[in-house]
């Protein structure tokens, strides 16, 4: 892989996920670059989404769910037997394709991670600046108290955002960030992006490639094979991967000609 | 475009005709269609028109009792001693009894339903789930006076043997533990429902979080499902107030005016039983009396579904 060492903040080493009977990745080697955007793109069915929810173990969740060898972060093995995966998932946050905010108010959303770590600061300080971070503040700030369900699409996965902010994670992981939105709130949440990679790692599963192209510095390609079985193409930074890819299933993928 | 002008105006022509056909058939169809309507209207307005009588029934006769009892004494009194001499109606003591053993039982269902509920809406495997479920509503489908001989002739003695001897035969307590019990699975069945309808969704943005799965059950899913589980615990309070079997064989027919659960107390519904199926002459005043405790009841009843109703509501507005 094309990485320089130092940088990598997650490390992915033959990384193989089972549902039940089913092998939905095989042999997943990767490096992650701290501060850096890295997108997950490949045809439906690739297990990149699968890939993503297995940085922090959200695959647990699933019955039947398996996963062998190593998912590391800080040198720790994600799925070593004494790694909490609470304590992981506090430390890399996630957003999901589908805006869900908690039926609550905006304060209460953005509150919510705070308050189960048992946050000792000043929370409306906390709220305010993740609301700032996620380009939301501005729009909301003279209706905190109000349903989270009364925001737009757009706004509810910024608010989203925020309340992944509001824990402080290292890593933030993007499952289809705007698959839900129109173009407008999309631009919105590209140009986000941009801005949180200053302080936060981002890897974010996308369908549209335009967008990967746009706001990521790397990207993997994933593929799978005729069982179904996702396998990683090609990595290496982006304009590599668009302009001059070495496989030719990746051309073929980002050229359109399948997918 | 000039081109296409003739095959469109010849397409406009095949569609008038389709449409004449169609036509045609929606006369036929129209008539099958108001018939089923009227069927069905019909099925519908025997449901509604049944209550309406029922209620009229229930009222005049209640009427007719108000002028021989002042409605002041009927709802005020502390004495219920239609059957002696000296005769009181005071339908305290009849809606003490009913409150105590509903007190009583909601100790048990509320409680043991909601953790029965998150069990399995939060923690059960899925096949534990779907035998457990099951299981649940045949405990809801088992006849409400085998539920009364199980507290009578089962759960007083076990209760005078080990607990309370000095305990009356018939006592409020055991009753309102089997009452508890029936309603059990009600609370239980209605809430994980409840629970269950939460979005999968919600629960993911809260593990995400860092939230464990208590915190994700208490900080996500009951909140978001209160007003589920506030309407079952209303249900299975309004079913266990019209409950009249267990009642009438384990609470006993003594109308006192207690909060003691050991004691011997008459409920609404068992005075009803009691009047209905003794010796009581109809038309005389302590047969008139049933119809002002069933008004009673039915006005408790209403009360609490009406209560059901609005919870229901105020999370569609959400």
């Amino acid at each position: 892989m094309p990485m320089h060492t130092d940088g990598a903040i997650l490390e992915t080493r033959n990384l193989n996920i089972w549902y039940r009977n089913f092998q939905a990745l095989r042999d997943i080697t990767m490096k992650i670059e701290r501060h850096k955007v890295t997108a997950l793109i490949g045809p439906s069915g690739c297990g990149k989404s699968t890939l993503l929810r297995s940085f922090n173990r959200m695959n647990d969740l699933i019955p039947y769910a398996r996963a062998e060898g190593q998912v590391l972060f800080h040198g720790q093995d994600l799925y070593a037997r004494e790694t909490n995966p609470t304590e992981i998932r506090y430390r890399i946050g996630m957003v999901f394709q589908k805006p869900n905010p908690f039926p609550k108010s905006l304060y209460d959303n953005a509150a919510f991670g705070p308050r189960i770590n048992g946050y000792q600061g000043n929370l409306d300080q906390l709220v305010e600046r993740s609301l700032r971070r996620a380009a939301l503040w501005d729009e909301v700030k003279d209706r905190l108290h109000k349903s989270a369900l009364t925001l737009s699409g757009g706004q509810q996965q910024r608010l989203c955002i925020a309340r992944a902010l509001a824990v402080e994670p290292e890593i933030i992981l993007m499952d289809e960030p705007c698959s839900a939105l129109d173009p407008t709130a999309t631009l919105k949440i590209e140009d986000l992006i941009w801005e949180l990679k200053k302080r936060y790692t981002i890897i974010i599963v996308t369908h549209n490639m335009q967008q990967a192209a746009r706001v990521s510095d790397y990207t993997a390609f994933l593929m799978m094979t005729e069982e179904g079985t996702g396998e990683l193409v090609e990595y290496g930074p982006t304009d590599h991967i668009f302009t001059r890819p070495k496989d030719k299933r990746t051309e073929d993928y980002i050229t359109g000609r399948f997918g | 475009m000039q081109k296409d002008v003739p095959m469109l105006v010849g397409k406009v022509e095949t569609r008038t005709e389709l449409g004449r056909l169609l036509f045609k058939r929606t006369k036929r169809r129209r008539l099958k269609e108001g018939a089923i309507h009227g069927i069905l209207l019909l099925c519908g307005l025997v449901s509604v028109l049944t209550t309406i009588s029922i209620v009229i029934f229930l009222f005049t006769e209640t009427m007719g009792f108000f002028q021989e009892v002042p409605i002041i004494e009927f709802l005020t009194g502390t004495r219920w001693t239609p059957l002696f001499t000296p005769k009181h109606f005071g339908i305290l003591p009849l809606v003490g009894g009913t409150l105590l053993v509903i007190a009583g039982a909601s100790l048990v269902a509320l409680p043991i339903g909601l953790a029965s509920a998150t069990y399995l809406s939060e923690y059960a495997p899925d096949g534990v789930r779907r035998l457990l479920k099951p299981l649940l509503e045949i405990l809801a489908g088992i006849p409400t006076v085998v539920y009364g001989y199980f507290a009578l002739t089962f759960v007083t003695p076990l209760l005078r043997r080990y607990l309370f001897p000095d305990m009356s035969v018939f006592n409020a307590l055991s009753a309102s533990l089997v009452i508890g019990t029936m309603i059990l699975p009600m609370v239980a069945s209605l809430s994980e429902d409840a629970m269950m309808s939460v979005p999968q969704s919600l629960r993911e943005a809260a593990y995400a979080l860092g939230a464990t799965r208590f915190e994700v059950t208490t900080r996500v899913v009951l909140p978001a499902a209160l007003s589920g589980i506030s309407a079952s615990f209303i249900l299975a309070i309004s079913r266990a107030i019209g409950e009249a079997m267990i009642v009438s064989m384990a609470a006993g027919a003594t109308p006192k005016l207690t909060i003691n659960p050991l004691e011997s107390i008459q409920a609404l519904t068992a005075y009803i039983v009691q009047v209905s199926g003794g010796d009581t002459p109809r038309g005389t005043l302590e047969y008139q009396s049933i119809f002002a405790v069933g008004t009673t009841l039915f006005v408790m009843t209403l009360i609490m579904n009406t209560l059901g109703q609005l919870v229901v509501r105020y999370r569609e507005r959400y």
